[in-house]
């Protein structure tokens, strides 16, 4: 295969988009927000609990989109999962500085672990907000904001 | 003798105005390029066609020897932009047969010309209650326009509906007339589906209620032979980048009768004949709607674009086009888990088409990298997408210069993207 094809579809990547984790509503849960591409129509929806520790304790999503939006949103959940909010902004920071190339996660310091995956979109500019879409959404979500759109 | 000397330079002269479509594909240049180290298979055409070096050397020729502005300069330079300028709206006035060159304005593309109807003719003409129709399969820019107008005016927007297949229902189309319907909007060849409407029919239909006809024509005039007058519709418009010209130039053409009674809609330089701060005296058609200085060199491009697509002859585009069109739904439909969505019997060389288990955005990134240009998602017709079920396509819209050899690597990237993903 191609080699950014094939450092773009891993087996990972495809696994998760094939059988996403955390796929469901999440009923009640605190916060909620809505992640729209209308550049190709993906459409999220991410559930957040936080506990008083601003802890998240449980997150969900549910949607339609490419597979590396879908992959991206899937291994998201399971990776914030238990983790403090101010983590997951510095996550978010670090993820999206590393779709768009200006974080190289082998040589400069991250804490993105098996996230690291996404950087293969680097290289193909109409698929970085594929990856970060859900991202977007979880940020607004912990803001508490209602929308977000990537265009 | 003399008599055989003289057809046999007619012929020769013929067969040099010609192009011949086999051959057509050097006059583009882009076409050689290689995308992601692989050959560029174009087949994005139906977003916008590329340019043959022609109307390439059109756009620099007037920059580089005679950039000037048009209507106002009494020096040569001036002169000769405002005749090259004039000469292109000749040129494409033939191609779509209108009856005069005041009948084609210039625009900034089909989007513009729409709007220019919507603001000019439509605020003068809609009122609250009146009934505007245009169809499920039409483009953002055949909807938009017209429900801003309908906001603001207290109108309503009819659609006509359409087959599981994409083919217009016509008898419901003739049911939705009342003594309130103003204007029908209707495509001529859906750039999602491919669909070609029966626009001379459907135009007919409206004429004898009474009711003007505006033909949304930016995906017809590279494929079939435009006649205005035959189609009898009030509006025409398209854009030059989709008839291989350049971007930012595009045309209305309007009834000169129904143009003339139209207020102005931009108002500035060029439009008018005389200007006091108490009163203005509008110029004429086709200026009067031609506010400021224009796309010049566009104009002069879209021009040596309509002519080239006269050298190369309908006929010949036509065939083909369908010969490819053929090829390439008989190669997609072999491929396991593919379905064609616009299945008209009277169809353009477009193929729009889902994957059973992989999103059209997916399929569009392994294409680029086999470098494969296709285009991916809505198309600019959500409401055709939500009448179809489906969230996004791939389009695969075909030009006349594309080949066989390029379906095949069409065909070939797809299934990869199809066992990278099963």
């Amino acid at each position: 295969m191609d080699d950014k094809l094939s450092q773009l579809y891993q087996q990972v990547v495809l696994d998760h988009n094939k059988t996403p984790r955390n796929f469901r509503v999440l009923d009640p849960a605190d916060f909620e927000s809505l992640g729209y591409n209308p550049l190709c129509g993906d459409k999220y929806k991410v559930f957040l609990n936080i506990d008083e520790h601003n802890i998240v304790t449980d997150i969900s999503f549910i949607g339609d989109g490419c597979a590396i939006s879908k992959a991206s949103a899937s291994m998201m959940t399971t990776f914030v999962k238990g983790k403090h909010i101010d983590e997951i902004e510095k996550l978010f920071h670090q993820f999206h500085d590393m779709a768009q190339g200006k974080l190289d996660p082998e040589n400069d310091p991250n804490d993105l672990g098996r996230l690291k995956i996404f950087y293969g979109v680097r290289n193909l500019p109409a698929r970085v907000k594929c990856a970060t879409l859900c991202w977007h959404t979880l940020h607004a979500a912990i803001k508490g904001k209602e929308k977000v759109t990537t265009e | 003798m003399a008599d055989l000397q003289e057809s046999l330079k007619a012929v020769n002269k013929d067969k040099a105005e010609r192009t011949d479509i086999e051959r057509c594909r050097e006059d583009f240049p882009i076409l050689a390029r290689k995308v992601h180290g692989k050959p560029l298979a174009f087949l994005d055409n139906a977003a916008s066609s590329q340019m043959p070096d022609v109307v390439m050397h059109a756009y620099t020729d007037y920059h580089s020897r005679y950039h000037a502005n048009v209507h106002r300069g009494v020096h040569l330079l001036s002169q000769e932009a405002t005749s090259a300028m004039e000469q292109a709206r000749e040129d494409i006035r033939e191609l779509i047969n209108a009856g005069s060159a005041k009948e084609i304005i210039f625009t900034s593309g089909a989007t513009d010309a729409i709007n220019l109807v919507m603001q000019s003719w439509g605020r003068a003409n809609i009122g609250e209650g009146d009934e505007i129709i245009i169809s499920t399969m039409e483009h953002h820019s055949n909807i938009v326009p017209w429900r801003m107008l309908c906001d603001e005016k207290g109108a309503v927007l009819k659609v006509i509906p359409i087959s599981d297949e994409g083919v217009l229902d016509l008898d419901a189309y003739a049911s939705m007339f009342s003594n309130r319907t103003k204007l029908v909007g209707i495509v001529y060849v859906s750039n999602t589906l491919g669909t070609i409407n029966p626009v001379d029919e459907m135009t007919r239909i409206a004429r004898a209620h009474d009711v003007a006809v505006l033909v949304d024509g930016a995906q017809a005039v590279s494929h079939l032979k435009v006649d205005v007058q035959q189609i009898d519709c009030d509006f025409f418009v398209t854009s030059g980048h989709k008839m291989y010209g350049p971007t930012g130039i595009g045309i209305l053409y309007g009834k000169q009768e129904l143009m003339e009674k139209m207020p102005p809609w931009r108002g500035g330089g060029d439009m008018i004949l005389s200007v006091s701060f108490d009163e203005v005296i509008y110029n004429d058609l086709p200026y009067k709607f031609e506010a400021g200085t224009p796309h010049i060199a566009g104009a002069i491009g879209m021009g040596k674009a309509a002519n080239y697509i006269k050298t190369v002859g309908y006929d010949a585009i036509h065939h083909k086009e369908q010969e490819l069109l053929m090829y390439a739904t008989e190669k997609l439909q072999a491929i396991d888990g593919l379905r064609i969505i616009g299945t008209s019997p009277e169809k353009s060389s477009v193929i729009s088409f889902v994957v059973d288990g992989i999103h059209p955005h997916d399929i569009g990134t392994v294409l680029d990298l086999e470098g494969v240009a296709v285009r991916t998602g809505h198309h600019c017709t959500q409401p055709l997408m939500e009448r179809l079920g489906i969230v996004a396509t791939t389009r695969a819209s075909m030009a006349m210069y594309n080949r066989k050899e390029e379906i095949d690597q069409l065909v070939t990237a797809l299934h990869k993207a199809t066992e990278i993903f099963r």
